[in-house]
């Protein structure tokens, strides 16, 4: 298969048919807390891509060079102390550098540490053993796939405030059967790649 | 009842305060690992183990940690018993170990776990911490089971893998695959909505209200203060 369908196939299937959010269940939290306006959705779906894009780079360098086969039970250990410090370094380096970037997505930074998508992402692509290329389709893939989650999400949850839902499934509720009715939707991209 | 003695902090974590159904905290092992009533146990229970372990250990150094990195203090204790509990159930529980599979290191950033922390350990005796931690487990094993079950009975009419539902039931298959998860929990929390009871949906300010993230920082500040009540 030549360079550009591998890449091509790896981001559809980590963004859509193995969607982080709808099928795999990481970083529900923050699907589910910040999705109630569009544009605080698009903040924290690009602060994601950046933070998992860039983590997923260091732990595989770490990973490979200092971790290796002897010291591999520190893994958890190491990559969410690297998660944790890079956010924080990334939130310094934005309000000095570029102010208006961190206007707009330094309140969602220090969020993003639990999202289990930072960890997952590192921790599985470590343990399947990927390539330096692969985990970086596979990490940005998952970014986009979370992007375009929450994104609809917030989409359908700002209709939803208008409609006139039963008084027991207002709230959290309605948005899990939400949840649950994009998840089947998006099973529809299971037969896409075979 | 008598505030913080060992039955108070198991009555709290177990019913009153329920981490998941009353706290909404932990979500995503919650609706990833319930697929049958088995796993639930297993995640349940080793993630009590963590938050025994972590609640000590944390109430333990309270005094030491200096308030600036208690975060990253708490973290490195969190994941080194995440650690232990993974290397303890790949030697002896392998079954449970390859279906909960990724979710097991990703107990780490469960926000249950950094949330007692938090706003428990931190600021009381190591015996009542390890009760609350205790409690809160159990509570979480008690609401896992209970999701777990739901799907599985409804997914493949068994229960604990014991057949249940007479012939002619066909089983919903879409329930245990990924979008049951959210209908189970959807149509729990409408119920609790219907009958009043406490929990973060209908409680406003009070709890997290299901984002732990936003939990971490500033609205763990009102949990506190409610319970400091």
């Amino acid at each position: 298969m030549s360079f550009f369908s591998t890449l091509f196939l790896g981001i559809i299937s980590a963004a859509l048919v193995n969607n982080v959010v709808l099928s795999r269940f990481l970083g529900l939290c923050p699907f589910l807390g910040v999705s109630k306006k569009t544009s605080t959705a698009v903040g924290m779906g690009s602060a994601v891509i950046a933070v998992i894009t860039l983590s997923s780079a260091i732990t595989y360098v770490i990973d490979h060079y200092i971790l290796r086969e002897n010291l591999r039970y520190l893994r958890t250990i190491v990559f969410i102390l690297i998660i944790a410090a890079l956010v924080q370094t990334v939130e310094i380096i934005l309000k000095k550098k570029i102010p208006s970037l961190y206007k707009a997505l330094g309140v969602y930074l220090p969020l993003i540490t639990t999202n289990c998508a930072v960890l997952g992402v590192a921790i599985d692509s470590a343990q399947k053993s990927y390539t330096f290329g692969e985990t970086m389709i596979y990490s940005v893939g998952t970014a986009v796939g979370f992007l375009i989650a929450i994104v609809l999400m917030s989409g359908i949850r700002e209709k939803i405030e208008h409609n006139d839902i039963p008084d027991s499934f207002k709230g959290m509720p309605i948005v899990l059967v939400t949840a649950g009715l994009m998840a089947i939707a998006f099973f529809g991209f299971k037969g896409t790649i075979g | 009842m008598k505030e913080n003695t060992p039955i108070e902090r198991l009555y709290n974590g177990i019913l009153k305060e329920n981490p998941t159904f009353v706290l909404m905290l932990g979500m995503c092992p919650t609706l990833a690992v319930t697929t049958s009533a088995i796993n639930g146990v297993g995640m349940g229970l080793s993630t009590c183990a963590v938050l025994m372990m972590s609640n000590l250990i944390i109430s333990l150094l309270r005094k030491f940690i200096p308030d600036r990195v208690r975060m990253p203090a708490y973290i490195v204790v969190v994941a080194s018993f995440v650690t232990i509990v993974e290397m303890l159930m790949q030697a002896y529980v392998r079954s449970v170990y390859t279906a909960l599979g990724l979710y097991i290191p990703l107990i780490v950033v469960n926000c249950i776990i950094l949330g007692r922390a938090e706003s428990y350990a931190s600021k009381n005796k190591p015996l009542a911490s390890f009760f609350d931690g205790l409690g809160m487990g159990l509570g979480f094993t008690l609401a896992l089971t209970i999701i777990g079950a739901v799907r599985e009975l409804l997914g493949a009419g068994e229960i604990f893998g014991i057949h249940v539902m007479p012939e002619s039931f066909e089983p919903v298959s879409i329930m245990v695959m990924a979008p049951g998860a959210f209908f189970v929990l959807a149509v729990l929390t409408a119920l609790q909505n219907k009958f009043k009871a406490p929990s973060a949906t209908n409680h406003g300010d009070k709890f997290c209200q299901g984002n732990c993230a936003s939990c971490m920082d500033k609205t763990c500040k009102i949990m506190e203060r409610s319970e400091d009540k």
